[in-house]
């Protein structure tokens, strides 16, 4: 295969959340950029754009990635996923759903990202121990929440914690995560 | 934050990659999980003509346990290891270093052979590659040499390798019957490159303990079996050879009371561990 | 005590009556949680741009402190795709300096004139077709700086020495203010002990995940500027940024989005980008777009204030303060911005904590530094007010042999006081503090935690228990930051004061319920809470109400508190807003009351439907009211309003200007805090564990369960980073050292244990509701919680944060153990403090050739360009002075110097110095080596000692690594003099020694 040019914007192909969708990338320019600015899908968030953060993480092939670390054309040809792909029709997951009953995203800027996390996460680990979860959700920042929320709604839909979790015991019982 | 302009080739096989690298020569960057590549690029550290991607190369994505050694290929991620079969028996420390390496996400794309290029002298695979004497197998279009890992490593971010070379591969040797295995990594958060990181194998005769964090590249040392004073002494001379620096996280004192403490907590759970 | 969430079936509103069920304190999880989830929620970023939009790039400054020679655009202007390249002198052109909080002549443009005075400081701006080219465009502006003297910390401010930033001020203490309070000397001769503490508040940032983003476009023939941008308020900054683009407030219509991925105050920090943007937009005559990278956030958005504080109390035998005297000086960064000295004034009325200390002296200043100006940041200078506040309760105890508790306790103010006014005049407003530390105490378990502690110290582990209390502020007084001038400079000024808050709400022709706040909410739940407040107060479901976040400064109502800041939310917003529901539901009954034929008083609103209180079958549907002012306008009786839509502004009663003699109140009301902390520190790492947190509140009337713990949750998040993670690190050089989030460390979900949350509920009497603001007082509290809770396990004074394992290890460390004598020599000198210098270093070799051969090669210009890193030749620009281009590489890394090289103190053939400086896109570097020679048997002994300094991206990103890079560059130096002296044959005979020789150089094992 010939290299391609730094100088020209290159056709790129990708089955973006079941459909097939088409932009133009010069070879630098970040699968985020292409995604949100060249397709128009703006529910991948860049927070970073040197890996830390996770705000902008999606499928790629099924696993879960950094877009800001991903070059559009590697993704050529290639199955994308992202968080507008969740609930195709409009019916949100138990995930999404827990994520609201649990109160777990306020500003909401990191939430697309750990939702692609967990999307891979969990079909390989379905039923994570709480430090288990905590690890992989470490590959994130939120500002907002204290990761509370988030902990509570994965360990409630995999069946891990009553389904109102939420309700704390002011004596302090002992509740997932607490110290 | 964006990069500066590249070429891109997306190599098929080892041979298109090299023939890149062999015109390009020091002009070409090969792309492999673009952990640590990718951010440097957006940060417009380098400025690279052509991006040779190797990650999607199929023939380098094997795991082989030969010829006493677990090779592994240049696409495979960080994640493909650790979910490879039996790695807790081929490589007990590989095993529990892993899991230190970055985050999940990161690890999903990020290599081994990325990362043993990349040589940040806290990354916890170039460490293990040292502590279990492991090789790096380099190729460039015209031959293919093998280095031990522990002069492959020559600074921070600078190794032995050729502009027109790739690491093909790296050879992690598989365990001694009878030996013990520990890791253990200081880091400021889950996740970070470690302050200071220790890797121990105890067999029969001899301690080998490698040490990331604190020099400009891991490093090892031997000893006869130690105990009590004669191993604190051992372990606070490494410490003082490695040195270490401050930075704004932590104090080169520090790091070496790590080499002391940690190093010492290593050794006895390798002991304690072997067969 | 109250139970906060319950659970969903008894939040079910009954369907048969027209009763509606309270909505106001139900834990309703967020409407607006649904278009996030699904990834259809819009912030600033995703919004559509106008056609012709030109990208923005920022040339930041490498250097903390240098003055401007001359910028060379020119390449950069003629490059492909670039529109434009903005710089100080179109800022002097099209706008003005800020206007500053106090009187002291700086000026502060929004791009650099003459002068750069923290790095990262903005230069000059290239627009062009995208971002890529303007970065692009970015590597070709030259810009000749002169460095100059930096001042790195509140101490060298305070010493007096250094380089005034400010010269016209001729000081870096740019204001001192002293205060009195009450007789404090007769309080300090009465008292048995005096006790005292001096404490250093370290700089962070919450860095919310959404960094910055400005949409600017300019007006020609109106003259007028049109923004869209994630600005958080307050709008007090709306006229100091229509002054800097020198248009009248009309002119500069500023719109927000309608999501916010987090703000915490930082978003305030925008502002000097929206008048850089105006500026660009005006220069190139298109709009412009220009989104915030985070190396850009990091390393010159905004900071919290760094504090020293000194603390000198009074006590009693027992531990009671009897007055105290107090001095802060707050490190504000190379400019003072507005809404600064916020941070250091916002907590003057409470500046006693939740403590009746009667008598208080202060002495307040502000310091410049050569940093990141400062600004909002979530608590606001309560996190560095308490930490001495706090520390002092700690110490007090410690030092009179009593438990912390009960000098905490003893110093309560008494619950019969409430309300209670402290010495410098805030107005504590409810609350029973004592009864909520005994709650806590009790609910929290503090009698276990003390078992574990007695266990584990037994077993000879470290572990300690901590607490604070304090009363966190919310609502700020507009008048509060003018207790910075004096009474005279007050009145001449004029008198500011109150907090007005505005909503609208209106119908519409269809009964729909649209709500309107000046607020920027920035995740909070603004729309879940106004939705419970104006549904419950029309009788209708959540779902029938609107609430539109969006804002925009030409039509919706406003005024300069207006924004998201202070926890004015609760308080005063949604206050404000059933205000607004209220006289509009008023207006409606009266619509009703004559159609229903009773009176107004009897009308009553629930189910959707509007009825009379005695007879409930008498009764409209509430569209059908609602619509009647719409659509039969011509029917309504005589004297009576359409009912379509109010406006309500609101200030809160006890805000008041300033007095005479200084007293303020500053902020509307004062929620109480009070936490434990059981933590245990890692004998081998000195890492902190926390074991237990316990935070109790009382904010007030609570609006939404769920969200009031959402606060507490974020900023105790936030206050463990402010603990043991986050600090904007620099060189004492001046470098910035926490460019990336590898650097600056936000806690995980690793690092962030889940505290056990206590409420108590004591009603503001000063806020329509009744509601308090609970989002900052964990940032306040729980940081130096934390602090006392380590003091404890360690057994002493701890006066800094955040508590990194390494300090930690300093302060429990034991002499090191001895360097054995068996190694050969030392490494090259390990500096002493972490972060505290430039990179230093030195190392012998030996080079295999004499003195006067190696003196030969290293005055001739060619053989020294061949032994430096990547230098073709070098243009002779002086004696021994050389102009050259260097290619610096460290691994992958490469940048291209613009080098200028120099031997000075030539003392053939025994030393020289060997000095160079160079700039590059990635920033600058510059250092000097004294070498020395001597003739030994195996040829020459070169001893080299160097002082380098590096600075701009590099330094801001590859920190960790910056000194063993230095050490190996400077090996290449001399392995090449080596090469060259003796060729690398000649080395080769000898590989002990070169073994060795590498070894030196931490080279080789
Ligand atoms: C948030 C975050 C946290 C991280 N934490 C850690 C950590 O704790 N520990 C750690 O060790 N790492 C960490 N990393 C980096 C790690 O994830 C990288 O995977 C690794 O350093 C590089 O591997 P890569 O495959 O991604 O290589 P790339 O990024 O693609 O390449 C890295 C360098 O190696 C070169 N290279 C790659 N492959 C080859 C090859 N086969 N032959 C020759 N040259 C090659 C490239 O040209 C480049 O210079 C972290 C990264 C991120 C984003
Ligand atoms: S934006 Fe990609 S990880 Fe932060
Ligand atoms: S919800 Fe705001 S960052 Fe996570």
């Amino acid at each position: 295969m010939p290299s391609l040019n730094a100088q020209t914007k290159h056709p790129v192909t990708i089955t973006l959340n079941d459909g097939t969708r088409t932009g133009h990338a010069s070879p630098r320019m970040l699968l985020s950029d292409f995604l949100r600015h060249e397709l128009g899908a703006h529910g991948t968030k860049v927070g970073c754009e040197h890996g830390v953060c996770g705000a902008c993480t999606i499928r790629l092939d099924g696993v879960a990635a950094r877009a800001c670390l991903t070059l559009a054309v590697q993704a050529d040809g290639r199955r994308v996923d992202t968080v507008e792909g969740l609930a195709p029709d409009g019916r949100m997951t138990t995930l999404q759903d827990a994520f609201n009953r649990h109160h777990a995203l306020q500003c909401g800027f990191c939430t697309a990202g750990i939702l692609m996390s967990l999307s891979d996460y969990l079909e390989r680990v379905p039923k994570p121990t709480e430090t288990e979860l905590r690890d992989m959700l470490s590959g994130h920042l939120c500002r907002c929440t204290g990761y509370a929320g988030i902990v509570r709604a994965v360990m409630d839909v995999t069946g891990q914690a009553s389904g109102n979790a939420d309700a704390k015991d002011a004596s302090g019982r002992k509740e997932p995560g607490h110290v | 934050m964006k990069p500066a302009p590249f070429d891109y080739l997306r190599a098929a096989s080892a041979e298109e990659a090299l023939a890149a690298l062999a015109e390009h020569g020091d002009e070409a960057r090969i792309l492999a999980g673009g952990q640590s590549l990718m951010p440097m690029l957006n940060m417009r550290l380098l400025q690279p003509r052509i991006i040779v991607d190797v990650s999607a190369i199929a023939e380098l994505g094997k795991i082989d346990a030969r010829d006493g050694h677990l090779a592994v290929g240049a696409s495979v991620t960080q994640s493909g290891l650790m979910a490879s079969s039996d790695l807790a028996t081929r490589s007990p420390l590989l095993a529990g270093a892993l899991p230190w390496v970055g985050h999940f996400q990161t690890r999903n794309r990020g290599t081994v052979c990325g990362s043993v290029a990349h040589a940040d002298p806290s990354a916890e695979i170039p460490l293990c590659l040292v502590a279990l004497e492991g090789e790096v197998v380099l190729r460039s279009a015209r031959r293919r040499r093998t280095v031990v890992a522990e002069t492959f490593f020559i600074g921070p971010l600078t190794t032995l390798r050729k502009p027109d070379e790739m690491i093909e591969a790296v050879r992690f040797r598989l365990p001694k019957p009878g030996a013990g295995h520990a890791f253990r990594e200081v880091a400021m958060r889950h996740g970070d490159f470690a302050i200071t990181a220790c890797a121990a194998v105890v067999d029969a005769d001899r301690i080998r303990l490698a040490v990331g964090g604190v020099g400009d590249r891991p490093v090892a040392r031997n000893w006869p079996i130690l105990k009590g004073d004669a191993l604190d002494d051992a372990l606070n001379a490494f410490a003082w050879e490695l040195g270490g620096d401050d930075d704004q996280h932590a104090t080169a004192r520090y790091r070496r009371d790590l080499v002391r403490r940690v190093g010492r907590l290593v050794i006895e759970e390798a002991r304690s561990c072997q067969a | 005590m109250t139970a906060l969430t319950k659970a969903p079936s008894e939040l079910a509103p009954a369907a048969a009556a027209p009763v509606s069920a309270a909505l106001i304190g139900q834990p309703i999880p967020r409407l607006e949680d649904a278009a996030i989830l699904t990834g259809q929620a819009r912030y600033t970023d995703d919004l559509p741009i106008k056609p012709g939009t030109l990208h923005a790039a920022i040339l930041r400054s490498p250097h903390a402190h240098a003055e401007i020679l001359g910028i060379d655009v020119q390449a950069a202007r003629a490059m492909k795709g670039v529109a434009a390249v903005v710089t100080g002198e179109d800022a002097k052109r099209f706008a003005a300096p800020f206007l500053v909080g106090v009187r002291a002549p700086m000026e502060h443009w929004c791009l650099a004139v003459d002068r750069v005075r923290y790095p990262g400081e903005p230069v000059a701006v290239v627009l062009a077709d995208d971002r890529y080219l303007a970065e692009d465009a970015l590597d070709r502006i030259e810009v000749r700086y002169r460095p100059l003297p930096v001042v790195m910390s509140i101490d060298q401010a305070l010493s007096g020495d250094g380089e005034p930033l400010h010269p016209a001020v001729g000081s870096n203490i740019v204001n001192t203010r002293p205060f009195g309070y009450g007789d404090v000397n007769a309080a300090f001769e009465a008292a048995e002990h005096r006790i005292s503490t001096t404490v250093q508040y370290p700089r962070n940032s919450c860095t919310p995940m959404e960094c910055f983003v400005v949409m600017a476009d300019y007006d020609q023939a109106d003259g007028a500027y049109e923004v869209l941008s994630n600005f958080s308020g307050p709008f007090a900054i709306h006229p100091v940024m229509a002054k800097a683009l020198k248009v009248p407030g009309s002119k500069l219509r500023l719109k927000l989005p309608p999501n916010s991925g987090g703000s915490f105050g930082n978003k305030q920090a925008v502002f000097p980008y929206i008048v850089i943007m105006g500026v660009c937009a005006r220069v190139a005559g298109r709009p412009v777009k220009w989104v915030e990278d985070r190396l850009e956030h990091l390393m010159a958005a905004t900071s919290a204030t760094a504090r020293r504080t000194d603390l000198e109390a009074a006590v009693s035998g027992d531990g009671r303060i009897l007055g105290l005297r107090m001095e802060q000086t707050d490190d504000v960064g190379a400019y003072l911005r507005a809404p600064e000295p916020a941070s250091l004034y916002r907590n003057h009325g409470n500046l006693t904590g939740a403590y009746r200390i009667p008598a208080l002296d202060v002495v307040n200043r502000l310091a410049v530094t050569n940093k990141t100006p400062t600004g909002l940041n979530r608590g606001f200078g309560g996190g560095q007010l308490y930490f001495a506040i706090e520390r002092l309760m700690h110490r007090i105890a410690v030092t009179l042999g009593l438990d912390p508790l009960d000098v905490i306790r003893r110093n309560l103010v008494p619950a019969a006081e409430m309300p209670y006014t402290t010495a410098s005049g805030g107005i504590l407003d409810s609350g029973d503090f004592l009864a909520a530390v005994e709650a806590a105490t009790t609910d929290g378990g503090l009698d276990e935690l003390k078992a574990r502690r007695d266990k584990a110290r037994a077993e000879g582990r470290l572990y300690g228990i901590g607490y604070a209390a304090i009363v966190e502020p919310s609502i700020s007084n507009m008048g509060y930051i003018t207790t910075v001038l004096t009474a005279d400079e007050r009145r001449k000024a004029g008198p500011k004061n109150g907090a007005q808050a505005s909503a609208t709400v209106s119908v519409d022709p269809t009964g729909g319920v649209t709500v309107t706040v000046a607020s920027a909410p920035q995740g909070q739940g603004h729309r879940t809470v106004l939705s419970q407040v104006v549904a419950e107060v029309f009788g209708l479901r959540l779902g029938d109400i609107a609430v539109n976040t969006e804002f925009d400064t030409a039509k919706d109502a406003w005024s300069i508190a207006a924004g998201n800041y202070s926890s004015r939310f609760a308080g005063a917003v949604a206050g404000t807003a059933h205000i607004a529901a209220t006289r509009l539901r008023d207006k409606l009954a009266k619509l009703a009351a004559s159609q229903l034929n009773v009176t107004p008083e009897d009308i009553r609103f629930a189910g959707g439907r509007v009825f009379a209180a005695g007879n409930p079958d008498n009764s409209l549907s509430f569209s059908r009211v609602a619509a009647a002012g719409h659509w039969s306008p011509g029917t309504l009786a005589d004297g009576t309003e359409a009912a379509l839509r109010e406006t309500a502004f609101w200030t809160p009663p006890p805000l008041k200007a300033p007095t005479e003699a200084d007293i303020i109140n500053s902020s509307a009301c004062y929620g109480f805090v009070f936490d434990i902390c059981a933590v245990e520190i890692d004998p081998v790492t000195a890492q902190v564990r926390i074991d237990k947190y316990v935070t109790m509140h009382d904010a007030g009337r609570i609006l939404n369960p769920l969200m009031v713990e959402g606060q507490i949750l974020g900023a105790f998040a936030h206050a463990v980073g402010t603990a043991l993670y986050e600090e904007y690190a620099y060189g004492s050089d001046g470098r910035f050292l926490s460019g990336t989030f590898a650097d600056y460390l936000v806690p995980t979900a690793c690092e962030v244990p889940v505290p056990v949350m206590l409420h108590r509920e004591s009603p503001s009497p000063f806020t329509p509701l009744g509601a308090k603001g609970v989002g900052e007082g964990n940032s306040m509290s729980t940081p130096v919680c934390i602090a006392n809770a380590v003091a404890d396990a360690l057994g002493m004074d701890i006066s800094t944060l955040p508590l990194t394992p390494a300090r930690i290890a300093a302060l429990i460390e034991k002499p090191e153990v001895a360097r054995p004598a068996s190694l050969d020599a030392a490494p090259p000198k390990a500096p002493a403090i972490a972060g505290g210098r430039g990179l230093q270093g030195e190392g012998t070799r030996t080079v295999p050739a004499s003195p006067e051969q190696v003196w030969a090669i290293l005055l001739d210009p060619k053989e020294l360009a061949a032994l430096l890193p990547g230098c073709d030749a070098l243009d002779l620009a002086g004696p021994n002075a050389y102009r050259a281009e260097v290619v610096v590489g460290i691994g992958p890394v490469r940048a291209r110097y613009l080098a200028e090289v120099e031997l000075t103190d030539l003392d053939p053939p025994r030393a020289l110095t060997l000095s160079g400086r160079g700039s590059s896109a990635l920033g600058f570097g510059e250092g000097s080596g004294h070498v020395t020679l001597e003739a030994t048997a195996d040829g020459t002994r070169v001893v080299y000692r160097y002082d380098a300094a590096v600075g701009g991206k590099v330094a801001a990103v590859g920190g960790r690594m910056l000194d063993s890079a230095t050490r190996m560059l400077i090996g290449q130096f001399f392995d090449r003099l080596i090469a060259r002296a003796g060729g690398p044959a000649a080395v080769e005979t000898s590989p002990s020694l070169l073994t060795r020789l590498l070894r030196l150089l931490g080279l080789r094992p």
